[in-house]
Order: structure tokens, then sequence, then C-alpha cells
């Protein structure tokens, strides 16, 4: 199917682009890598007037140490995430989960910022922040702001993100000696995650010290799974990560859908935390 | 309409295009250049495969004025004065294509694989392919061509090494 | 001097001479095909699944930019008669009318409304929004059995019933009577869902006409250029000689580029009115609702048998879903599975009906298989059945139950002739092939030791009838036409040979296998043929290629007419040889005197001399040219077993294929190289049945799986790699000895896989998994299962 017809900006710099965006209002769509804005438009589910081209503003795009961060540009794509030595050393997790992002030429085009901004709940990457808990910076025209990962998405493809705003920036927090799992599960290779888990732990002593646990595809955005965090604390076999996963779907809101009903996915939920958990503490 | 110019298989174009104008379109309807088919309509199947800038995307899903400036390669790019490359002798030679509609993605898509990753494993190799989808062949025969082009490329280049040191 | 002794092509694993273009892309697809002037259509499509159409206004469309016209039903409605159906399978079947562009109703999501056409296809698709149509929605009809009750909401309100048909087939004994002297009686009820066969090349139809002397050339990614000519000509009256049809390179079809579609009469009746060249490409999306979808069946079935496991009788009560209209072979569909729920079993009784329900779904019709895959898919889940309720092996009650190989030809209780076959070689090669023993052992050592993840061990024997088909028994099964293929053969002057093909190759390597069949009759070499196909001018009769029937008749035909030419050409040898016919030999290319070998003439100087006709016997035409239509005798049977281990993962229900093996026997190969891809892609399919597809409707009568994102076809990455073999055991009803082998696969390898899940989680208490054997419907089997306590260490003894 065809496009319908929209204006076109390429602006050549941040300022420029979200004045820009700024003017348009609410008809204006950004666009980053395309790999999700393309299919709505072709199939015609999205109606833009502008599309406002962010993809050569200088800047946006790398991978660089901040201290104890993490700074990845938004505009830095899946392929580039996944083979960026900093990222492998210190958010594996976050590596891991890209490369079962959609398809190789996917993965060249489509953007970790343009995946989080679009917020989608079955998109890998928004649990996998999430987890992290990585910062995402975004800039309007009141100037730049840093949002935590928990307060950014807000609903189905909903995000805290002004028309005006742009993501330019994803913080991660560097950790190094955590392991780590992002378990998808999906009935093809290239289809969304039915449901993920993306597990970071910390192990001390043979005993899990800490565990985060982002869920994809379990409500209208991604979650935490609090319950079963806490319940991981002080894990020191598989019987006991097996327990705990059981709280895993707790406080979720899975949908119901042509591939899977919400009692699977929470039963999915519960199985796959305790893959992703044991996997990540070399339990598995 | 917006001013862009591109290099496809080595010649420069320039065009005036409507934004929203699909490059898979522009490569097909405005230049001719019909060797590379659309089989969807949501970046799953994965014939409409080009190299940009040396990288495989889905053309389907790339707008022609975001490849302004970028050099494209299509399937009809890839054979030399008539000789054809080892991913394209290696599909002739394991049957790897029957209607040969996927042919074109196949190939691109595989072309990029062994760039990174010289010898691939059949594992990765299905891997590799996961976005390109073929209704004839269930695969099997794709992977070997893809396996047996590593295998003549690195044999090729090692006879060639090994002529460098003799020489 | 002797002649070099040159290996037969017969039998070789030539490289396709259909590749080049193929993987430089300079290939011939419909929709590159541009012509002087071209305009391009698009189509407005019913977004419910039922309504009545109050108002259809295409003006506003009229005002958009590089819109040139625009139609609705109504406007095209005196220039085109309903799309065809050409197997009315019983006396009284409905048939209602399936107008190209709907008039007063709409029947399912999908079905078109209004036509624009446009000077590019950015405009065309823009001006679709401007068309304005009023629905008052009707109620959908969905569920096959609330279809047919008194009451039901009607998809054809004037005739009265959504029933289309009923055909009952009895053989044998009497059912009942078999059945009560039955020592088990099983019965099952199995879902065929819906499939959505994607070819990967969208449909296209490109017309270029001249409107001076009223002629039309049709570009279409069709199977069926001759079929297509007539039914275009029927519809829109456009007489058949003034019709040209051109399948050009055609990118699979599967099935589903055997029809008539409204597109394509579409074109042609606008491109008339219009007088200018027209295109049409649907994308995907689109095709998902209107090109037809495969299968779409509830089959009840009941088997009856001693408790050794012989059969006795099967009873088939099978529901068919239409769709919404008959399209060109719909209602025959499940016919052609009717005689083979026997399988390659002996039984004393048979009874079977088929009642054809209309739907509001789009039309089903030929998916690779076609009834075939059905009907074995049914008896092979019935079979593991049977094992399981009499306590045997599932290979050893097949073996207690099929035809042994000594005892063809056999006739069935279907009422077909098998010619011939090898059960017992086919399936003891494909067990040594599989390890079948050690995974048994590996299956029990897992079993005993609780592993989550369960091993499950399928077996499918089956047959299948190709080479479609004799055209007598095509009558008795009232098909509106007959079964022959029709091939020439030209020698050209210099010695290159044209071989003319009535069959419409659509990646089946056509080329490469009749220049094989050719080269060996004729002996010249494999690179001196051209095969000429898929064009109404060139190649002007044929049947076109469905139903693993081009090699079977279309083959057999080319190397009859390859030995014509061999014929003429020896009367011309004679004489120029001054020899009796009789005294002649023919071997590689050449005619030699028994006796006196130097006295030779080569083929290729027969050629040239018939060409100059200097000197050819009296009375003779100065050609070699030959041609041969051939009608079978008989169906050809292939067969084989196909064996499949799965793992199943109990905790998440997902299954992963570990080894899968078959040992197909499709008669004489050809090219074993194509043989092999054909399995290949047919296994793909058929897997992808099991675990995979599904085209999903929800209560309203919406296809859920409407894009190719929904619906999964599987890629490289979801299948495994497939251990292939063959015995080889000659067909006796075609002069080639071949059986065909397009359909193989997919027939085979379905109930294989589901067989494989079922019997890992049989222990469990689970005797079904629906397909497609989603993780969550084996998840939702293992839980039912466990919930109701029917596990088998927990049964009585």
């Amino acid at each position: 199917m065809i496009p319908p017809a929209f204006d076109y900006v390429r602006p050549t710099g941040l300022d420029e682009a979200v004045r820009t965006l700024a003017d348009a209002g609410e008809e204006a769509k950004v666009l980053a890598g395309g790999q999700s804005l393309l299919p709505l438009l072709r199939l015609r589910l999205a109606f833009p007037e502008l599309v406002v081209d962010i993809g050569r503003i200088p800047g946006l795009r790398g991978v660089r140490e901040d201290g104890d961060v993490l700074a990845i540009g938004a505009l830095t794509t899946h392929h580039e995430v996944v083979h960026d030595p900093l990222v492998r050393r210190y958010a594996g997790l976050l590596a891991q989960a890209t490369e079962t992002v959609a398809d190789p030429a996917v993965r060249h085009r489509g953007t970790l910022g343009g995946s989080l901004a679009h917020a989608d709940p079955a998109g890998d990457l928004p649990a996998v922040a999430l987890a992290l808990d990585a910062e995402l910076v975004a800039v309007g025209p009141g100037g730049r702001r840093t949002i935590p990962a928990r307060d950014f998405f807000t609903d189905y493809l909903q995000t805290v993100l002004a028309p005006d705003e742009l993501l330019v920036e994803v913080r991660v927090p560097k950790r190094e000696g955590w392991g780590y799992r992002y378990e998808k599960f999906h009935r093809v290779a290239q289809s969304w995650a039915m449901v993920g888990v993306a597990a970071l732990v910390r192990r001390d002593d043979g005993h899990i010290a800490e565990a985060r646990i982002g869920l994809t595809n379990m409500g209208a955005t991604p979650l935490r799974a609090a319950a079963a965090e806490e319940a991981l604390a002080g894990a020191g076999d598989p019987d006991a990560v097996a327990r705990a996963a059981q709280s895993a779907a707790e406080g979720t809101r899975p949908s119901r859908d042509a591939s899977a009903s919400p009692e699977y996915r929470a039963h999915l939920a519960r199985v796959l935390t305790k893959r992703a958990v044991l996997a990540a503490a070399g339990m598995g | 309409m917006t001013h862009i110019s591109v290099t496809v298989d080595g010649t420069a174009y320039e065009d005036d295009v409507e934004p929203r104008l699909l490059l898979v379109h522009y490569l097909r309807d405005r230049l001719g250049l019909t060797g590379t088919p659309i089989g969807c309509d949501t970046s799953n199947c994965g014939t409409c495969t080009v190299e940009l800038d040396g990288m495989s995307v889905k053309s389907c899903t790339v707008l022609a004025v975001q490849a302004d400036g970028c050099e494209v390669t299509t399937v009809q790019g890839l054979a030399r004065d008539g000789a054809w490359t080892p991913l394209q002798r290696a599909f002739h030679e394991q049957h790897a294509l029957q209607c040969g509609y996927c042919t074109p993605g196949m190939i691109m898509a595989a072309r990029d694989l062994l760039r990174e990753n010289p010898r691939p494993g059949p594992g990765e190799v299905r891997k590799a392919l996961e976005g390109n989808l073929c209704r004839c062949t269930g695969y099997q025969n794709i992977v070997r061509a893809v396996l047996a082009a590593a295998e003549e490329t690195s044999a090729s280049e090692e006879r060639q090494n090994t002529q460098e040191v003799t020489a | 001097m002797t002649d070099q002794a040159v290996a037969p092509e017969v039998g070789r694993a030539r490289l396709r001479k259909e590749d080049a273009r193929l993987i430089t892309g300079q290939t011939n697809w419909t929709d590159n095909i541009d012509v002087p002037g071209l305009l391009h259509l698009a189509v407005l499509r019913s977004p419910m699944a039922h309504a009545r159409i109050e108002r259809v206004d295409v003006s506003p469309a009229l005002e958009r930019p590089g819109v040139v016209a625009a139609f609705t039903g109504r406007d095209l409605a005196g220039e085109l008669g309903s799309l065809p159906c050409a197997w009315p399978v019983t006396e009284d079947m409905v048939l209602p009318d399936h107008p190209p562009l709907a008039l007063d109703e709409v029947r399912h999501a999908g079905d078109p409304v209004a036509v624009v056409a446009a000077r590019d296809r950015y405009a065309a698709a823009d001006a679709l929004e401007a068309i304005e149509v009023d629905y008052e929605p009707l109620p959908p009809v969905l569920d096959l059995e609330e279809a047919l009750a008194e009451d039901a909401p009607l998809v054809h309100a004037d005739k009265g019933t959504n029933r289309a048909y009923v055909w009952p087939l009895r053989t044998g004994e009497d059912y009942a009577s078999v059945r009560q002297r039955a020592d088990v009686v099983i019965k099952r009820r199995y879902r065929q869902q819906r499939l959505i066969p994607n070819a990967m090349e969208p449909r296209a139809v490109v017309v270029a006409p001249l409107a001076a002397s009223g002629e039309y050339t049709v570009y279409s990614a069709t199977q069926i250029p001759h079929i297509l000519r007539i039914m275009l000509s029927t519809v829109t009256g456009i007489p058949e000689h003034k019709l040209r049809v051109v399948a050009p390179d055609v990118g699979g079809g599967f099935g589903s580029k055997l029809q008539v579609y409204g597109e394509e009469a579409l074109a042609l009746a606008i491109a008339r009115k219009l007088g200018r060249p027209v295109k049409w490409t649907e994308s995907r999306s689109e095709g998902y609702l209107a090109t037809h979808h495969g299968r779409g069946m509830i089959q009840d079935i009941e088997l009856a048998a001693t408790r050794e496991g012989r059969l006795l009788g099967l009873k088939v009560d099978l529901l068919a879903d239409m769709g919404a209209y008959l399209m060109l072979v719909t209602p025959g569909i499940p016919i052609l599975g009717a005689f083979m729920y026997p399988g390659i079993y002996k039984m004393d009784a048979y009874e079977f009906t088929c009642t054809g329900v209309f739907t509001t779904r789009t039309p089903t019709d030929a998916y690779r298989g076609a009834g075939r895959p059905e009907a074995t898919y049914a008896i092979e889940r019935m079979m593991d059945e049977l094992a399981a309720e009499v306590g045997l092996d599932p290979v050893e009650v097949r073996r207690r139950n099929w035809i042994r190989h000594e005892e063809f030809p056999y006739t069935t209780i279907a009422g077909l002739t098998y010619d011939s076959g090898h059960y017992e070689a086919a399936t003891d090669k494909a067990l040594a092939l599989f390890g079948y023993d050690e995974l048994r052992a590996e299956q029990r050592e897992r079993d005993e030791r609780g592993d989550p993840v369960r091993l499950g061990i399928g077996v499918s024997t089956y047959t299948e009838m190709c080479g479609l088909a004799p055209s007598r028994v095509l009558r008795d099964l009232r098909y509106g036409a007959g079964g022959w293929e029709a091939a020439s053969i030209r020698m050209l002057p210099t010695g290159k040979v044209e071989v003319v093909t009535g069959t419409s190759p659509h990646g089946q390597g056509h080329v490469t296998s009749w220049s094989q069949i050719a080269a060996d009759v004729l002996g010249v070499p494999f690179e001196d043929i051209e095969v000429l196909h898929g064009d109404t001018q060139t190649a002007p009769q044929g049947m076109d290629t469905y139903g693993s029937r081009s090699l079977a008749v279309g083959g057999a035909a080319v190397h009859r007419a390859a030995e014509k030419v061999v014929e003429k050409a020896r009367k011309v040898a004679a004489h120029l040889l001054e020899a009796n016919e009789d005294d002649l030999e023919f071997t590689n290319g050449v005619f030699s005197v028994k006796g006196s070998p130097e006295a030779r003439k080569t083929i290729q100087e027969i050629a040239f001399e018939t060409f100059t006709s200097h000197d050819v016997p009296d009375g003779m035409e100065p050609t070699l040219n030959a041609e041969h239509v051939h009608d079978p005798e008989n169906f050809s049977y292939p067969h084989g077993t196909h064996l499949c281990a799965v793992e199943v993962d109990t905790e998440t229900g997902q299954t992963r294929i570990r080894s899968y093996v078959c040992v197909d026997d499709v008669g004489r190969v050809i090219n074993p190289m194509i043989v092999e891809g054909q399995v290949h892609g047919g296994l793909a399919q058929g897997i992808a049945q099991a675990l995979y597809e599904e085209a999903v409707y929800d209560t309203e009568g919406n296809l859920v799986s409407g894009t190719m994102a929904d619906y999964l076809v599987p890629s490289a990455a979801d299948l495994p790699e497939f251990v292939t073999d063959r015995t080889e055991t000659p067909a006796s009803t075609n002069p080639l000895g071949v059986k065909g082998v397009g359909e193989a696969g997919t027939i085979a390898s379905t109930p294989a896989v589901v067989n494989a899940i079922v019997d890992a989680l049989r222990p469990l208490g689970v005797h079904d998994v629906p397909m497609p054997c989603t993780p969550e419907r084996v998840w939702e089997a293992i839980r039912s299962a466990q919930s109701s306590g029917t596990a088998q260490k927990e049964a009585p003894a």
C-alpha cells in the first residue's frame, strides 16, 4: 500500500527541529529510522501533515561514556547498539535484547530512540529501558529535561513527550558484574514478543542480592515485575527462583489478542521470569 | 516535491520526488529498475531488500528522500561484465530459487550477512535471513547456497593470500 | 567408429535454465510491465463482512488529481457477467451470482465495491479515500454449523439457504453394519483452519488493448493463461480469438493463481471502455482479503476396526467453508479429498458426505494439495488414535492395513485404482534414516525421568492422486473441462528445438525438465532446446499448471510429441540413406543403417534436409514439427513415509521440530535436484499449517490476521533442516513413469508434525491439539487433560 501525502522537512540542527515541531503542533510526525512509522503510513493508519526527518541531525548518534553512565544517542541504530563495545560491556542486556528486534535489515535503520518514543508495549526495548533504570533526555522549546524510564511510558503508544519534544539521548547506568538475560517468547522469529522478560541480576555470595525485571507486552506500557523482584532478593537456588517467579505477573494487565489470552501471557511471564533470572544468575 | 540525488548501481540520478515516495517505487517506477520486487506492505517479507550505503534495508520501508545523497545497490548492480557474484552462482548451483521472486532480497540479505560474518554456520545463516520470506524452497537450499558462497569466497581469498605470500 | 555413449538427460540434476534472469533481476513480473499511456487501477473494498450497499458515489474521486475514471458495480454491470464456477459438483448445487464489483450487497470483508483508474498508483490509492459508500450492516455468517440452522441469516438471501451442496459417496459394504461388528470405534472432529496461500508475488494484471481491431492482451500473474482466456471471453463477451493471455514470470501460485479473478475481468472491461492500457497490482494485505484462501473445513470422522487394529470402515462428514461465492473450482476442492480419506489402507466400507457451506468470508479454493492434505491429515491422525486405542506402535498399525506391494494394481474402497507403490520399502528406508528405535528409546528414558521437555514422534504415510486428470473421470465428477495436456515440438532448420508446452510454470522448472525429456528422445543437446510457455499466442493449447499435473500429463505430452518428431525424421533418414525404415537405428540423435554404421545422418542434418525439402520422400510435408495432446488414462499415485520428531516444552507449550525425515516415491525422477526442492517447499508449507498459519476472523467477520505481520509465514529461522530421500516405483499410467511431486511434502508433513506433538503429550492424557498447534493451544491441551485427569498413568488398566 501507499502512504498518504505529507509535507517533509529535514532539519539540520536540533533547534530547527524543535522549532518546526512546535510550529506544526499535533499534525507532525517525527521520522527517525522510519521502521515503525513507514508501515503505519503504508497501511494508512497514520495521516501526518508534516513529517520531520531528524535522521541527519548531527550529534544524536553514537555511544559515549559519561562518568557512571553510558550516553547513547537517540539515533543510534539497533545494529550499532548490538555491536557497540561499550554497550556490550556495560549494558549487555540492551545489546542482547536489541539483537532480537525484527530482523537485520530493520535493525540497520531502526533506532533506539525511535523504539522508545514509539512506546509499543510489545516492543522489546521499553521493558529493557525500565529494567536498566535508563533515563531519557528530551529537548523541547523549553530546553532539555531528563525523564526516568519509569515515568516515560504513559499508555499504549503514549509517552510523556510533548509533540514538540524530541528524545535525544538514552542514559544507561553502567553495570559491571550483573548477570542479564532477555527472554523473548514469540511464535516466529520476526514476530513481536508475545511476552518478553528482561532480567538483570546482581549476585552476592551465591545468592541473588538484587533483581530487576522488565516485562514486555504485559500491559499497555512496559512494566516492572516489582513483586517478583522483591521475592527474588535472597534467593539462593533454582527452587527459590521458581517460587519467586510465581509473582511475576502480579499487577500486570496483559491484553487478549489473536496471538494469546491474558491468562496465557501471565503464565508465560512467570515461566520466562524464572528462566531469565536463572540464566542471568548463572543458575540455569 | 523534494530534490534528491541518489547513486544506484553506480549511476548517479537527480530527481524531484514526492516526499512520500517509497524508495522501492522510486527504483521501480521512476528508474525502471524492476529487478527489486515488492512482496508485502508491513516490512516482513524482505523481497525488496537493497543496500543503502552498504547496509541491507527494506526499500519499501525507506522513503526515497531518506536515500538522498546515498548509494544504493540492487540485485541488478551485482554482476560485473556479466560475471555473477559467488552468491549468485551459489544460488544457481544449489537450486536456491524456484519462482525467484524472493531471490533478489535473499541475495542482498545474504551479502549483508557474509560481509559481517564471512564464515557463518547454518544456524547463523537461518537467523540472518529471518526477515526474508520464501514460499517455494523451504529455505534448505538457500541456506546451502549461502554456506557454499561463503566457502567459495574464503577459499578464493585464501588462494589470493597464498599467492601474495609466494610472490 | 562407434558412437560415444551419451548419458541420458533424464535423471540428471541439471541446473536450471530459468535461473539466470531471476538471480540478476532481469525479470518480467506482471507489475514490471509498462505500456505507453498506462493507467493504474485501485479497488475500494468493503470494510464489513456483510452489508447492503445503500449508496456508492465515485464522483468525488473524479475530482482528485490524476484520476481518469471511476466505476461502481452498476456502471459496469452491463459489461461484465458473473465470475465463473467451472465445477458444479451436483446437479442441484446452489450457484450464486458473483459480480466482479458488488452490486447491492457485500458478502465478505474485501468484497470489491468500486474501482478507480488514475495516472499513477499513488493517485489511484488516494482517490479511493474520496469515494463515498453507505452500508446497511447485515449479520455475518461465520460458523459452519450455525449457518445450516433453519433461521440462520443468509449469505445469499435469494438462494434461501447457506447450503451450497451435499455430495455423498458410499462404497463397499454398508458402513453401519460394518460398524456393528467392530471391536473399536473411534470418532474425532478435526478442524482444517483457513490458510492464506501467500505466493511471494502478489497478484497483478495488465491489459493492453488494440482498440482499433478490438484485440486485447492480458498479462496476468496467473497459473492458468489458457483457462483464463476462455473464461474472460465468457465474462466480458470479447471473442476468444481476440484475446491473448500471457503469464509472464509468475512468482509462485500454490493454487491461489488457479483462479479467474474479478480484477482480471475488471481490468479488461475498463481497458475496453477507456481504450487505454490499465494495470492493477494488489498489495499484500489487500491480497489477504481478495485472493482466495485454502482449507477451511470441519471433519467429523469415525473409524471402525478390530482389536488387532485392522480397519473395517470409515465414515466422514465434512463441512466445507466455501466463503461468500463459488469461484473457479471452489466446490470441487473437498471432493478431490473424498477419494483420499482411505489413504493407503484397505477396508470394507466407506461413507463420505460433504456439505458445502456459504459464509461471509473470502472464498476458498485450491491451495497446495487441494482437498488431499485435509483427507490425509484426518486419516493419518486417526491411524494414530487407532494405534493408541489398540496398543500398537503407530507404524505397526499402518503396516497391518496398508496395501502390500504385491497387491498392486489395487482398487481402493473409494474406487481409485492405484497402479503401483511400495509402502514397505519407503517406510523401512525412512525408519532407518530417522533412527526410529533409538528415538523411541530416548522418548521412554525422558518420560521416565520426567523431563518437562517431552519428545514426540510422528509418522505419516500418504498417497495422493496426481496428474489431474483423465477427462472422462472429470466428466463423471461434473468438472467443466478435460484434463489433457498439449505439447508441440518444432525442429528448427539449424537443428535447434523449440518445445511448446501447455503447462504454465511459476517456479517448477518446466523449462529445464522439459528440455531434459525432449533431449533424450530427440538425441539433441540439452542446451539446444528452448521451452515456450505461458502465452496463448505462442502456446495456444493447454490446460495449465496445478494439481501436480504438469509432469505426469504435460511432460508425457512432450515425450510423445518428441517421439513423433523422431518418427518423421526416420522417414526422411530412410529416404536419404536409401534404407528401409526398419533397418535404421536411432541412437544419441544419429540415424544409422544396421550393419553399416558409416551410413548415418544426424537428426540436425535431417532437420536441414527437411527444411530445404529438396529431397524428402514423396508426399511428405516439409516439416519435422509434431504435436501431441495427452489425456491420461488414470491418475498417478505418489506416496511416501514422513517421520517427525518434536520436542514439546510442557511449561510454555512451545514445539520445536528436532528432526524431519521423509522418503517419497514420486516414480521416475526427471531432475532429482528439482524434485528435492519441491519436497522442501511442500514440507515448509505443511509444517506451517501444523504450527503457524491461520486466517483468523473475529466475531464480526473481520480478518484479524490481515497483514503479513499477523499471519505467520515461517522464515528460515523457524524451520528445521530436512532429510529427504526417495524410493522409485515407476508409474505405469504414463510413458515417463512419473507421478508428480508438487504437493507431496505439503500433504504428508502436516499430520506427521501434529502426530508427533500428540505423541509427546499422549501420556499426559492429550489426544488432540487443534491446528495450528500454537504454544497456547498446546499448553491449554495439557492443562485441560490434567484437570480432567485423563493421564495414562492415572487411568484404570
